[in-house]
């Protein structure tokens, strides 16, 4: 079994670069149906993360999961760093009372919910839930890394499909039809990067 | 600096530094110094955009213990404002406000209001009866 310190550096070393990587793809998106800055914002935060991770890596991973919600929320801006953040936060806080014997499924559906709220969101209104309830339903039926990922990634790409309801997408109406949703992408992303790291560092 | 003032404090939130500062600017035209008054815009960078962190901070330089009441432009500008709240934590937290309401007009009414005692109630609601419900 690693150690949290391993785990969480790997985490938070494989989101910072799957944001760099991605940072103007999502500008792009953004400039498409709202204010262009949504790679800029991720890769801020992300790079503050990076910045802060040998005293991350030094906690316990539901903490580091929380302080990594804080800096999020300190750091990015727009709405993705509130949406992130809760997430983070409110996940962080779940698994550190539950320890070890809560279902990760549940507490992270919880934590969605906390999002859905923060945004005044949900389903079906393109944003970064029509990525997040869909990973939670692979979670919860237990589907491989691999699975999740693939869900993730095709379920950002639906979000194209979607009439923005929330946000400055909101403001173009029928417009935004046509363009995948930014912090859709963004979280896609991220969920990929999870999953891969998780796929080759799983504990033997 | 807690508790130095007796009126309601202001903050100014918006995606623009230049519109969060000339809003502020009008309002301090209007009320001078008798309202403790903040101001956050853009991003960390001087850019357009919003920042939690900033905006924790104009609360905090603009408090009172009497409430404050912060003023929005975009969405993201009061997605953030909420955490900043959040982020003051109980039991200050309960005493500051998002106004519903249009960031100049809401901010000028508002702070006319706290300049003449107002509770943190009355300077909200005379903010907010300028939106279109
Ligand atoms: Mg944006």
């Amino acid at each position: 079994m690693q150690t949290d310190r391993a785990l969480i550096l790997g985490l938070i070393e494989a989101c910072h670069d799957a944001i760099t990587i991605h940072a103007d793809d999502l500008c792009e998106l953004d400039r498409a149906i709202g204010d262009g800055d949504h790679g800029t914002n991720m890769r801020r935060g992300c790079e503050a993360v990076y910045l802060d991770r040998e005293r991350l890596c030094c906690l316990a991973l539901p903490q580091a999961i929380e302080l990594i919600g804080v800096a999020l929320v300190m750091s990015v801006g727009g709405a993705a760093g509130p949406l992130y953040g809760t997430l983070l936060i409110e996940l962080g806080r779940r698994l550190s009372i539950l320890e070890n014997e809560g279902d990760f499924a549940l507490i992270f559906g919880e934590a969605i919910e906390a999002v859905a709220r923060r945004g005044r969101a949900g389903a079906g209104d393109k944003t970064l839930l029509d990525v997040l309830y869909p990973i939670q339903a692979e979670i919860m039926r237990r589907s491989t890394l691999i699975n999740i990922a693939k869900r993730a990634v095709l379920s950002a790409e639906l979000t194209a499909d979607m009439k923005a309801m929330r946000g400055r997408a909101s403001f173009l109406g029928d417009r935004s039809v046509g363009h995948i949703d930014p912090g859709a992408s963004s979280c896609a992303h991220l969920t990929t990067a999870i999953c891969r790291y998780l796929e080759e560092y799983r504990p033997a | 600096m807690k508790g130095k003032f007796t009126n309601v404090g202001i903050v100014i939130v918006s995606h623009s530094p230049l519109v969060a500062k000339g809003t502020a600017d009008m309002v301090r035209q209007m009320v001078g110094d008798r309202v403790p008054l903040s101001w956050c815009g853009g991003n960390p960078e001087g850019g357009l955009g919003t920042n939690a962190a900033g905006i924790l901070a104009a609360i905090e330089a603009a408090w009172s213990d009497h409430g404050v009441a912060v003023f929005v432009d975009l969405g993201g500008a009061e997605t953030n404002s909420e955490m900043a709240i959040e982020m003051l934590g109980e039991p200050r937290s309960r005493l500051v406000a998002i106004c519903n309401s249009p960031l100049v007009e809401g901010a000028v009414i508002a702070a006319a209001e706290a300049s003449g005692g107002a509770p943190l109630a009355k300077v909200v609601a005379t903010a907010e009866e300028l939106s279109p419900s």
